[in-house]
């Protein structure tokens, strides 16, 4: 066995336990690290497609951003697995139908010979020196920087959204504007007040 | 080099060297590069404790150690020796795997990252394109320690300081990286030694000067990353004890003291590469020093004196300023930080776009 293969099947193994940890996991806590787990593996079987790029940008934005933001929720909420686990017979149809989707259409890509997958021609190996990245980013800020743009509008839309729904201003803060507090000067804050002494 | 070492026993370990397979060679060459630099690191982090306790001492008015072995340079391995010998105590109520896993999870990417941080200019462990981005992810990861061991611990004090380590090192992140996207259009690569060499040529051609506000930008934040006075507020022992590692003891806090001098020497590492040319000498290229000499020459120790002045800087800061509040922290990192470093790069973009200044050879 080639080692690049023993490395797949070493990530594979613990991504999918990881995945299977994700759903049966009592603990949500626990949940969320195997998440973690997940992800971090699946960046590196990206990094055997040589994809070094994408798989970095998992780490970095999955695992260091967006589950250090899920974790912080789940620590926070107070969650009753009681009360959790009363609507599962109610979900169970609805949550079937949607599994039963998702494996149709992982079972759809499985038959790659009904895709005419074998006339396709394999890509050119890269030349000594390529840049993944650099190709990227000259694929997505020339040919295809609109599609791109939309995409960062639609994102930067969410977001604005999301803030403006959530935010409320609350009344008992007692916030002082930095600028004020630099430019405040001794005269403001002191009062010198001569006093005659008294004699007795 | 060679003459330290007699002539038979090189000849013997060359001929040794020249069986071993193109693998082998491989394997073993960057085994030892990896535990040499290791020890390396922690050795500074070690005489860092006691270069922090002078220097703070010295700016109050002490004498600091001085008891241990000459000028107190033992004072190091004696703290190692007590927190060695000293018992880990485990809360009963905690979880008790990842409170045991959480110091492991802060030193690991710390010391993962030196991986890719060029000391010489042959002298890297990994010389790999996309470096940039790996040290990026790699710091993002290392708040998982500090998360893991305030919610673990399963105590108020220790999950506060979570809480605010995570909301702070995810703020100050987005900085960071807006800082770094400046630097990698500079040097035109995400590779740390082609970031270096970009900036070769003597003190005018670092990027310090150009890129002052994202210099500033990133060791600031650095600072507030590895959370240093005086945005120590996660430990803030006036008001929430020791923060997330209030109930660890033993080895399993000397390790997260490790990680934490850890990640200062690795971001004043990482400044000095960046913004002050790593290994170059700041006075290449000045004719009248003389033809080639230690001053003008590239070299390690070079680095190493810039890594010294930044973990000087981390003490100078902590001795002088007192600790930030925690929503003017937030403050400086959302809405000062990351608006300062925006502006910087369209402006860097546009310098480059119109061929002027250092960057007149970039565009197209």
């Amino acid at each position: 066995m080639e080692f690049k293969t023993f490395v797949f099947y070493f990530l594979s193994v613990i991504l999918v336990a990881a995945s299977l940890r994700v759903i049966t996991a009592r603990n949500p806590v626990h949940a969320a690290l195997f998440l973690v787990l997940a992800f971090f593996t699946a960046s590196g079987v990206w990094l055997l497609l040589q994809a070094e790029f994408l798989a970095i940008t998992l780490v970095l934005v999955y695992v260091g951003a967006v589950m250090v933001l899920f974790l912080f929720v789940v620590m926070m909420l107070d969650i009753n697995l009681e009360r959790m686990r009363q609507g599962f017979w109610n979900n169970l149809i609805p949550g079937l139908v949607v599994g039963g989707l998702i494996l149709a259409e992982m079972v759809l890509v499985l038959g790659a010979k009904y895709f005419n997958l074998e006339n396709a021609p394999n890509p050119p190996a890269p030349e000594a020196g390529y840049s993944n990245t650099k190709e990227l980013g000259r694929l997505i800020y020339t040919d295809y920087v609109y599609p791109f743009e939309l995409a960062a509008v639609v994102l930067l839309v969410a977001m604005i959204a999301a803030i403006a729904l959530t935010m409320r201003k609350r009344k008992d803060v007692k916030w002082v504007d930095p600028a004020a507090q630099i430019a405040v000067k001794r005269s403001d804050r002191v009062r010198m007040v001569s006093m005659p002494v008294d004699k007795e | 080099m060679t003459s330290l070492i007699p002539d038979f026993i090189m000849e013997r370990w060359l001929s040794f060297w020249d069986v071993l397979t193109p693998l082998t060679q491989f394997l073993v060459g960057k085994t030892f590069l990896i535990v040499f630099v290791t020890v390396c690191v922690i050795l500074t982090v070690a005489f860092t404790t006691y270069f922090e306790r002078k220097v703070i001492g010295f700016m109050q008015g002490r004498v600091g150690p001085n008891r241990v072995g000459p000028l107190g340079l033992g004072q190091p391995f004696a703290d190692v020796i007590k927190l060695l010998i000293k018992e880990i105590v485990v809360p009963q109520k905690s979880n008790r795997f990842l409170f045991l896993v959480a110091p492991l999870l802060s030193i690991v990417p710390a010391l993962a990252t030196w991986a890719v941080i060029p000391l010489t200019d042959t002298l890297v462990i990994a010389d790999i394109n996309a470096g940039l981005l790996y040290v990026l992810a790699l710091t993002s990861v290392g708040v998982y320690g500090v998360i893991l061991a305030g919610w673990a611990t399963n105590s108020k004090y220790a999950f506060l300081g979570a809480m605010r380590s995570a909301a702070q090192i995810v703020a100050y992140e987005i900085a960071m990286g807006f800082a770094l996207v400046g630097v990698l259009m500079a040097g035109g690569s995400l590779n740390l030694g082609e970031i270096t060499r970009a900036q070769a040529g003597g003190v005018s051609h670092w990027f310090i000067l150009p890129l002052l506000p994202l210099f500033l930008v990133y060791f600031i934040s650095g600072v507030a990353e590895t959370n240093r006075a005086p945005f120590d507020v996660a430990e803030g022992e006036s008001e929430i004890v020791a923060g997330f590692h209030v109930e660890y003891s033993g080895v399993a806090f000397a390790i997260f003291f490790l990680a934490e001098y850890a990640n200062m020497v690795l971001i004043s590492a990482l400044t000095s590469i960046f913004f002050l040319g790593g290994w170059a000498s700041p006075f290449e290229g000045w004719s009248f020093l003389g033809e080639s000499n230690l001053l003008r020459d590239p070299g390690f120790f070079w680095l190493a004196a810039k890594i010294s002045f930044f973990i000087f800087v981390f003490f100078w800061l902590r001795a002088t300023f007192p600790r930030y509040r925690y929503d003017q922290i937030m403050r400086l990192g959302w809405k000062v930080f990351i608006p300062v470093t925006i502006v910087w790069i369209v402006v860097e973009a546009v310098m480059a776009w119109l061929q002027v200044g250092p960057w007149s050879g970039l565009a197209g």
